[in-house]
């Protein structure tokens, strides 16, 4: 088999264009699996590894920039993201175990694009963008970029290059991280909501962003629910009339993880709690 | 040709280059303490420490670890003078059968010792072991960082 090791970005480019057969491999622990039950075999491997540019994570104007190779334990330890995202620190923190989070990245997460996948709430409720390299180059938004299950946006020869979160304009009053498995670790999402919410003066709500994962083919933003809400005081009423909306983006399935009533019923009840009124 | 550090030592190696770090640490180095369990990086039994860190050994090819360290059970002590941790987990019943340990102990030399059992559960949350219950486990933890 054939193993590219690029040393740095523009020589992964190069490779990547010349073999757009190979897979991209970055911390190996989707790909590994796949590659141990021989689902991969024959291949061309290109292994972004040793690649730095896309390590590291960056405050630039009005933006922070994650590069595709940092690792979830970068993100749940980094102050940027700590400070101005934890919802998605979280998120990285909720990924499989130690040893997973020490070598799988953000940008594998993406590409992989599984319904599952623990950091795509994050990522949406933050509005993220992704940046890629190879063709051109593009920054698509999270919605554009998760075609399917297990299917993304990227064309031959193109690679994720960072994932770009916009700085929030305000604090939010409330947010939200919660996986639900059936374990702490080492768990497939049966469902997984992030949450982020802002309310005026007086006590009516200025924006709501949720998301869910597991409920649809990609992680689903719950637009009718949040337009619902925008300018309304928060109520139980209200937040019974939100979540009578959520199926409205959702379309859950039973799987041998869950049943699509125990994910409606428990994601309702996640947002039912995030919008309670609290004195 | 690829070089690594393990256990202190600088090793060579010129095999496939996407061989399992597990099997070139059994196969090619002899160091046979490091187990296979599940093979997809569910049980944590392959776990060693990349520059410091655990990972699962089964996930990672060896093409990825050129020119890190990298350490294993072997590193911790010899049958005849083992180290403080593996001694409580002789002491405490830690070890049944065995099998999970090598992981275990990697996972638990990483890092500053727990503060609380809470606190060694969640760090060796990514192990399983399929005989003591775990609460043995955690007593050696305890045990052990109590006598350091
Ligand atoms: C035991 C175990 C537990 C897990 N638990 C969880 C969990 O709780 N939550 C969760 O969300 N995930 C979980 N995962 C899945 C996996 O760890 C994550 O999806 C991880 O983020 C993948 O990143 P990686 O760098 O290891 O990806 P890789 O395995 O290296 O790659 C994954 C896919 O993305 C592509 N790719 C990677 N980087 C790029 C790039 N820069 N540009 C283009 N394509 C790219 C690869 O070609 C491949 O198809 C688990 C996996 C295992 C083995
Ligand atoms: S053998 Fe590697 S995690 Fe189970
Ligand atoms: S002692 Fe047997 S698996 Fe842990």
């Amino acid at each position: 088999m054939t193993v590219l090791r690029p040393r740095g970005a523009a020589q992964a480019l190069r490779m990547y264009a010349r073999r757009p057969d190979a897979i991209p491999l970055a911390g190996g622990t989707d790909f590994m699996v796949a590659w141990n039950a021989g689902e991969r075999d024959g291949r061309a491997v290109l292994d972004l590894s040793a690649v730095r540019e896309w390590r590291g994570i960056r405050r630039t104007a009005g933006v922070l920039s994650i590069g595709a190779l940092a690792t979830h334990a970068e993100l749940g330890d980094d102050h940027l993201v700590r400070r101005h995202f934890p919802v998605l620190a979280r998120a990285a923190a909720a990924v499989g175990s130690a040893q997973i989070q020490n070598r799988g990245t953000l940008g594998g997460n993406v590409a992989n694009a599984s319904p599952a996948a623990d950091t795509l709430p994050a990522l949406a409720v933050y509005d993220a963008r992704i940046a890629t390299a190879g063709g051109g180059g593009r920054r698509l938004q999270l919605s554009d970029f998760l075609i399917g299950v297990k299917k993304n946006a990227l064309l031959p020869g193109e690679l994720i290059t960072a994932v770009e979160l916009p700085l929030l304009p305000r604090r939010p009053d409330r947010q939200l991280f919660r996986k639900v498995g059936p374990r702490a670790a080492m768990a497939i999402s049966k469902t997984v909501a992030a949450g982020l919410l802002w309310l005026d003066r007086g006590g009516a709500v200025r924006e709501l962003r949720f998301a869910l994962g597991a409920m649809a083919p990609t992680v689903a933003r719950l637009k009718a629910a949040e337009e619902f809400v925008r300018g309304r005081k928060l109520t139980p009423a209200l937040a019974e009339e939100a979540c009578r909306l959520l199926d409205q983006d959702v379309a859950p399935i039973d799987d041998p993880r869950s049943t699509a009533a125990y994910r409606l019923a428990v994601s309702r009840n996640l947002l039912r709690e995030f919008l309670a009124p609290r004195f | 040709m690829i070089t690594l550090t393990v256990n202190g030592r600088r090793r060579r190696y010129a095999g496939p280059p996407f061989k399992r770090l597990l099997d070139v640490l059994r196969q090619d180095f002899g160091l046979t303490g490091t187990k296979e369990g599940c093979g997809e990086g569910e049980c944590g039994a392959c776990t060693v420490l990349v520059d410091g860190k655990p990972v699962a050994s089964c996930l990672v090819p060896v093409c990825q670890i050129e020119g890190a360290r990298v350490r294993t059970v072997e590193s911790l002590g010899k049958a005849a003078r083992l180290s403080a941790l593996q001694k409580a987990f002789v002491e405490r019943g830690g070890i049944q059968c065995g099998f999970c340990a090598p992981g275990i102990l990697m996972t638990a030399s990483a890092g500053p010792a727990p503060k609380s059992e809470d606190d060694a559960r969640r760090k060796l949350a990514g192990h399983i072991c399929r005989c003591t219950g775990y609460v043995h486990i955690v007593e050696s933890l305890m045990a052990a960082r109590r006598k350091k």
